[in-house]
């Protein structure tokens, strides 16, 4: 019984916010940032994945949202809903309850495919060099849907609210909180059971000794690739769930300024810790409420932050920890690692 | 994929031919050859600089050599990353010591098991049948090894944590952790007190008889090459200047000109 506390605790969480959302007894705007909130949990501990658990230095991750996002997106639209350049959807809109998931996974998926982009080059080059590629990674991904005009070029895209509204009128639920906390919780748990096996932690050896790993039998590219596809495909589902929360997306939106967001979060949260990551995603994403009424100057206040952090805790809050080793008792309830 | 294979009566544990090595203009291994028999306990022994490391990191597949081959269990290993060499069944140390300092005693060597997994990244995720399986059969004989190398009470400290001599130990157990054939120990007593080096001996000869593997060192002690390698190969500049039974190799005139003004023997 014990054991599943933490099971338990999820879904009367996951059922609480569905009730109350359905009753509309949170408002539009809390519901917004719960739903940030889970697209920041799942951006962060993928990042992790990568800056955190194998050593590399990732700064374009948003870059592979950016991918998740407009896939998901232009799937949708296509399938479910009435668009200018599209036309009729493909297919009877009163589907896209069912086909929604698979949607916004197949958006995922793009985005671990794009993740090639990184991980090819990984199996030579380290470190800076690495971050520059991941940098260029980015730009690349940005610059190619700018320069897409079928789907909106640097204006952006828009008519998923379409298809949502094609749900909600099949059946009248808070499509997107459940969505998004369904995949969130999906996301952790991928990249936790990953990550605990003997298999995932070939990933940390490659971290702590790239050299010994190799020679001892840890097949270094491969790792790295499954890393670097994971990850990325994980911020693709973030990115679909993202564009579906807002409705609209433009490449904009998945600068380096995104980038750099993501890696906050990772080093706020602490290297190497999954509970970490979401730990300071959920206090990242009211902070940048908290601050909004400071406008732009919160670019300033937020960095600031950051070199207040990296001074006082390089680690972070969590520094390489799960709660559970921080907190011992937790243990009864759930297994960390 | 990377099954360790059988041993074969047919084919040596290790062949190397015409093996070269240069970086650049400095020649460090030189037409080296060597052949090492099933169950054999040899040595390399060398000048500073000598080259003796660039051997096993060319056996092992870390470098691709300039000239040569080298044969493991009778297959050539030309091309091959060195987590493919492991699967051939070559394990080794390294001179400076490199376990994986921030992850447990008892997951060094469970991740040293990783080349027969023999389940991948879905099975992990899914956590099939075939995962659980494997899972516990590799917890099971990580925590056997570390019991027989008197480790288990360490399994879940971290190696850097662990006295120098202990690390040692821990090392060499993670390297026999893959199952292999052959076994290369890059200096094994360096570092070590007199007490530890007799405790180094002790564990060297009852691994190559419990572990039915063929052990290659390479040992600037010379005492401990005394008591254990029946075979010793001196290189210097990279090329071989003598071979033999310990006795003959310390005398041969070539070895105490190699190493006038070494104390190190
Ligand atoms: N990656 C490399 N690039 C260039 N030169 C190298 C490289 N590795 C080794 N060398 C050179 O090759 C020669 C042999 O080095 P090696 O490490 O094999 O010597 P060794 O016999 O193991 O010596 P020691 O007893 O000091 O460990 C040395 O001159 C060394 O500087
Ligand atoms: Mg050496």
């Amino acid at each position: 019984m014990l054991r599943y506390t933490f099971h338990i605790l999820l879904i009367l969480a996951g059922g609480l916010i569905t009730w109350m959302a359905y009753e509309e007894m949170i408002g539009l705007y809390t519901l917004s940032v719960l739903m940030f909130m889970g697209v920041n949990i799942i951006m962060s501990t993928s990042l992790n994945l990568v800056n955190g658990y194998m050593g590399e230095f990732s700064c374009g991750h948003a870059g592979f949202m950016c991918v998740g996002a407009y896939v998901s997106s232009i799937l949708g639209v296509l399938l479910f809903a009435k668009d200018k350049v599209f036309g009729a959807p493909l297919l009877d809109p009163s589907l896209a309850i069912y086909a929604f998931p698979f949607i916004v996974l197949a958006g995922g998926v793009a985005a671990a495919l794009a993740g090639l982009l990184v991980a090819i080059p990984s199996y030579k080059t380290r470190g800076d060099y690495l971050a520059i590629i991941t940098i260029a990674a980015n730009y690349i991904i940005i610059s190619v849907i700018e320069n897409l005009g079928v789907i909106g070029g640097s204006r952006g895209f828009m008519g998923m609210k379409r298809v949502i509204n094609a749900m909600e009128d099949v059946a009248y639920l808070p499509w997107m909180p459940i969505w998004v906390f369904l995949f969130t919780v999906f996301s952790v748990w991928l990249l936790r059971r990953y990550l605990s096996s003997t298999f995932g932690k070939g990933v940390s050896a490659i971290c702590q000794d790239e050299v010994a790993a190799e020679i001892m039998s840890v097949n270094t590219n491969k790792i790295k690739t499954i890393s670097f596809m994971v990850s990325s495909g994980v911020a693709g589902i973030a990115g679909g769930l993202f564009a579906y929360v807002i409705g609209y997306v433009n490449p904009g939106s998945f600068n380096i300024l995104k980038s750099t967001e993501a890696l906050v979060m990772v080093y706020l949260g602490g290297m190497g810790s999954l509970s970490g990551s979401i730990l300071s995603a959920v206090l990242f994403t009211l902070l940048l409420e908290a601050l909004r009424p400071l406008q732009i100057i919160k670019w300033v206040v937020i960095p600031l932050l950051l070199i207040i952090l990296m001074q006082f805790r390089p680690e972070g809050i969590m520094g390489n920890k799960e709660l559970g080793d921080m907190f011992p008792w937790l243990k009864r309830f759930y297994k960390f690692k | 994929m990377t099954q360790t294979q059988t041993h074969t009566n047919t084919a040596p544990v290790l062949e190397v031919r015409g093996l070269t090595q240069r970086f650049g203009g400095l020649t460090a291994v030189n037409n080296f050859n060597v052949t090492l028999k099933h169950g054999e306990l040899a040595g390399l022994i060398g000048p500073n600089g000598a080259g003796k490391t660039t051997v096993f990191n060319l056996v092992s597949g870390f470098y691709q050599p300039s000239e040569g081959d080298i044969l493991v269990c009778g297959s050539n290993t030309k091309g091959m990353k060195p987590h493919q060499v492991t699967g051939l069944g070559v394990a080794r140390t390294f001179q400076n010591i490199r376990l994986w300092n921030d992850m447990s005693v008892l997951d060094n060597i469970r991740v040293a098991q990783h080349g027969r997994l023999g389940y991948g990244f879905f099975h992990a995720i899914a956590r099939s049948g075939r995962y659980r399986r494997r899972e516990d059969e590799v917890e099971r004989e990580a925590r056997e090894l570390l019991e027989v190398f008197d480790l288990l009470r360490f399994a879940d400290e971290y190696p850097k944590n662990l006295p120098y001599g202990t690390q040692r130990k821990l090392e060499i157990a993670r390297a026999l952790s893959s199952h292999p054939q052959l076994l290369l120990l890059d200096e094994p007593a360096a570092g070590l007190n007199s007490a530890d080096v007799k405790d180094l001996i002790r564990l060297v000869r009852w691994i190559h008889g419990r572990f039915d593997v063929t052990i290659w060192m390479i040992e600037h002690h010379m005492d401990v090459m005394m008591e254990l390698c029946e075979q010793i190969k001196v290189i210097d500049f990279g090329q071989t200047i003598a071979e033999g039974t310990p006795e003959t190799v310390r005398n041969h005139p070539a070895v105490i000109t190699a190493y006038l003004g070494d104390d190190n023997i």
